[in-house]
């Protein structure tokens, strides 16, 4: 799978080989290639479509270093054009508010929000020196309130310990009470998985981001998500005021081309990366791994250097 | 009827709405380029799809299909070739009892949920259920498996986190075997299949099953989750050179997300497609049917 990937687009570098410059009709066929290098990579079709585009009218006319063939000069400018739409904005999380400053978690079931909102608080506690206080609103899923509470209790950081026979908006107004009470200076507020489709999951998230004002707002994502992560983010997109992203499950062999589709769609950074299951597999994201991970390649420009 | 309802969301079928594309009824390329995108949407995946279309349009060409009603005849045929030698579902041989089934697959794709429809399906049908808690390693799946137990009333095996997860399937597999229970559901942490150690230690799972029953595991279930895209096939193909997957669940169908990537599954594995997942409810669940699939594939949003 993934050789035939790079092979593609080592055989679009050798297909403009020789040529003088990049023009309209030498670059169609290679650009169909870079099409299925980035669908298979799971980017979704309507931000591969987009893209391609771009960079035709980007690359129409280039002049072309003078080192490198057309073919190379072509990849190198993709490269650089997917690091700089996944890389663009990219900033530590937000703490400039007042405290409690609220983290909201959302995302489809299973993405990782539980695991993500441990790791950010362990985060901000070892990096930032905050007092954190974690809090579950999933009153749904078996044992989700006690995952999180295991997970607190283990790294030493503060859990309220909500009920789970009360609705998930009522949780996060205690949980938030309880953040000012005893002057923590973040709440991590993580929340059920839920459908973009499922209208009443999506209007309870609202409220409880209309109740706990947070002010980074993060959409957690699967990096193994297929051509289905537009729609998810962009109904989570409509209904809450995303401000960031978080990629999970990287430590995999998954392209993560969705990673580019959320940044698209959402319009929002992605601000962390997991790396593991453990609570320490966490950093801040890097566009030029993703990138050439998309791409297939370990290191997109030796490949191009080499060429 | 559930599983309609919410597997086919919306009312647009194929049919409808490619006959409003064209209402000439005539094929061309626009319409063949929109069969092309509805796939690759599906996340049937680039490949899957260029072997699918090449074929139509070798039909197209030979002029073998008049209109727009033998395009997509066609194409549904073609779609359900590859699924159904695959809906093969699952039998539990009484006489294996207690029949063995061991639950794998990577993080979050819904493995535990599974169990807990398993064991409320096969309960439902008379058999005596028993749970192996084999996720010993994230926070509170025991926990998690255990309220699927007292959902539905069934025994759950379990031993502390940490524990060695081979030796929880020890326990279950006797426990199982001398109180007479007829299926034991084996669940196993989350992980990626890239992670070897990990692999290799669902093997030492397996290994350790076959010493208590030379059968057993009876049924090597792998879940995917139907919003993932082409890194499903690989996972499909790394479970199964590990283990042996004997059967695939399908989660998270009642979403947008189609799970097309089991058609390049389908084509490449000989592995059978057993359930899928419909929901987070233990009614949730149904049986893989490859029509209703293909239909529901094909649908445009
Ligand atoms: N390998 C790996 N696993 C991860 C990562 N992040 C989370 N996981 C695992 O993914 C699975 C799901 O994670 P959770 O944090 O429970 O996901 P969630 O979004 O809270 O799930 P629900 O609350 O059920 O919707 C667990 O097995 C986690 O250990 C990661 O970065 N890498
Ligand atoms: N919408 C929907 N959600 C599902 C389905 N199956 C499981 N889920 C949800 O997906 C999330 C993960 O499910 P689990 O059963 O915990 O997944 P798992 O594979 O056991 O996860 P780990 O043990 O952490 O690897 C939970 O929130 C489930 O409720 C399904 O068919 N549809
Ligand atoms: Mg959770
Ligand atoms: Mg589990």
């Amino acid at each position: 799978m993934f050789d035939k990937l790079s092979e593609r687009l080592q055989g679009v570098m050798e297909s403009l080989r020789g040529r003088g410059r990049l023009t309209d009709e030498n670059i169609s066929d290679t650009l169909r290639q870079v099409r299925m290098a980035l669908l298979e990579a799971d980017v979704a079709l309507p931000v591969v479509k987009t893209f391609v585009e771009s960079i035709r009218t980007k690359v129409v006319g280039q002049e072309i270093d003078k080192s490198l063939t057309p073919g190379q000069t072509l990849i190198r400018i993709i490269n650089d054009e997917l690091i700089a739409l996944m890389g663009a904005g990219v900033r530590p999380l937000n703490l400039r508010a007042q405290p409690p400053v609220v983290i909201l978690l959302a995302g489809l079931q299973g993405a990782g929000k539980t695991t993500s909102a441990a790791k950010l608080a362990k985060w901000l506690k070892d990096h930032e020196r905050k007092r954190v206080l974690l809090a579950s609103t999933d009153v749904y899923r078996p044992a989700a309130i006690l995952q999180l509470e295991r997970l607190a209790t283990q790294l030493g950081i503060g859990f309220y310990p909500s009920d789970p026979s009360k609705p998930a908006l009522t949780l996060a107004r205690e949980a938030l009470q309880e953040a000012r009470r005893s002057l923590y200076e973040v709440l991590i507020v993580d929340t059920a998985g839920r459908l973009h489709v499922d209208a009443e999951m999506m209007a309870e998230i609202r409220a409880i981001s209309a109740e706990v004002m947070p002010t980074e707002t993060l959409f957690v994502v699967d990096s193994m998500a297929g051509q289905d992560a537009v729609n998810a983010a962009r109904a989570f997109g409509e209904a809450l005021s995303l401000t960031g992203v978080v990629l999970t499950k990287t430590d995999g062999d998954a392209r993560g081309g969705a990673a580019l589709s959320v940044r698209q769609i959402t319009g929002q950074p992605i601000l962390f990366m997991g790396t593991g299951e453990k609570t320490d597999a966490l950093e801040p994201f890097h566009a030029e791994r993703v990138v050439s991970r998309m791409l297939g390649m370990g290191d997109v420009l030796s490949l191009v250097e080499s060429v | 009827k559930r599983l309609r309802e919410k597997l086919n969301r919306g009312d647009s079928w194929l049919t409808y709405d490619l006959a409003n594309l064209l209402p000439g009824g005539r094929i061309d390329e626009t319409v063949l380029e929109e069969l092309e995108m509805r796939l690759i949407t599906a996340d049937v995946g680039v490949e899957t799809t260029e072997k699918i279309l090449a074929d139509l349009r070798g039909k197209v060409a030979r002029q073998e299909l008049g209109d727009l009603d033998a395009l997509i005849a066609a194409l549904r045929t073609s779609l359900l070739d590859i699924l159904q030698p695959r809906a093969r579902p699952l039998k539990i041989d009484a006489d294996l009892a207690p029949f063995a089934i061991l639950v794998v697959g990577v993080n979050g794709a819904g493995k535990t949920t599974t169990i807990g429809k398993l064991a409320h399906h096969f309960k439902a049908q008379g058999m005596k259920v028993i749970l192996a808690a084999g996720d010993t390693f994230r926070a509170a799946a025991v926990e998690q498996l255990q309220a699927w137990g007292r959902r539905n009333d069934v025994t759950v095996i379990a031993q502390s986190t940490g524990a060695d997860p081979a030796a929880v399937a020890f326990d279950a597999m006797q426990a199982a075997q001398a109180r007479g229970f007829d299926v034991l559901l084996a669940d196993t942490a989350g992980r990626l299949h890239t992670q070897s150690n990990l692999m290799d230690e669902l093997r030492k799972v397996k290994r350790v099953m076959g010493r208590i029953d030379a059968g057993a595991p009876h049924e090597i279930l792998l879940v995917l989750d139907a919003s993932q895209g082409q890194n499903a096939l690989q996972q499909a193909r790394l479970f199964n050179a590990a283990l042996g997957v004997t059967g695939i669940v399908l989660t998270k169908l009642d979403g947008t997300a189609k799970g097309g990537i089991v058609f390049a599954i389908a084509s490449e594995l000989d592995i059978p497609i057993r359930y899928i997942g419909i929901g987070e409810a233990a009614e949730d669940f149904a049986e893989f049917d490859a029509p209703a699939f293909v239909d529901a594939v094909l649908k445009k949003d």
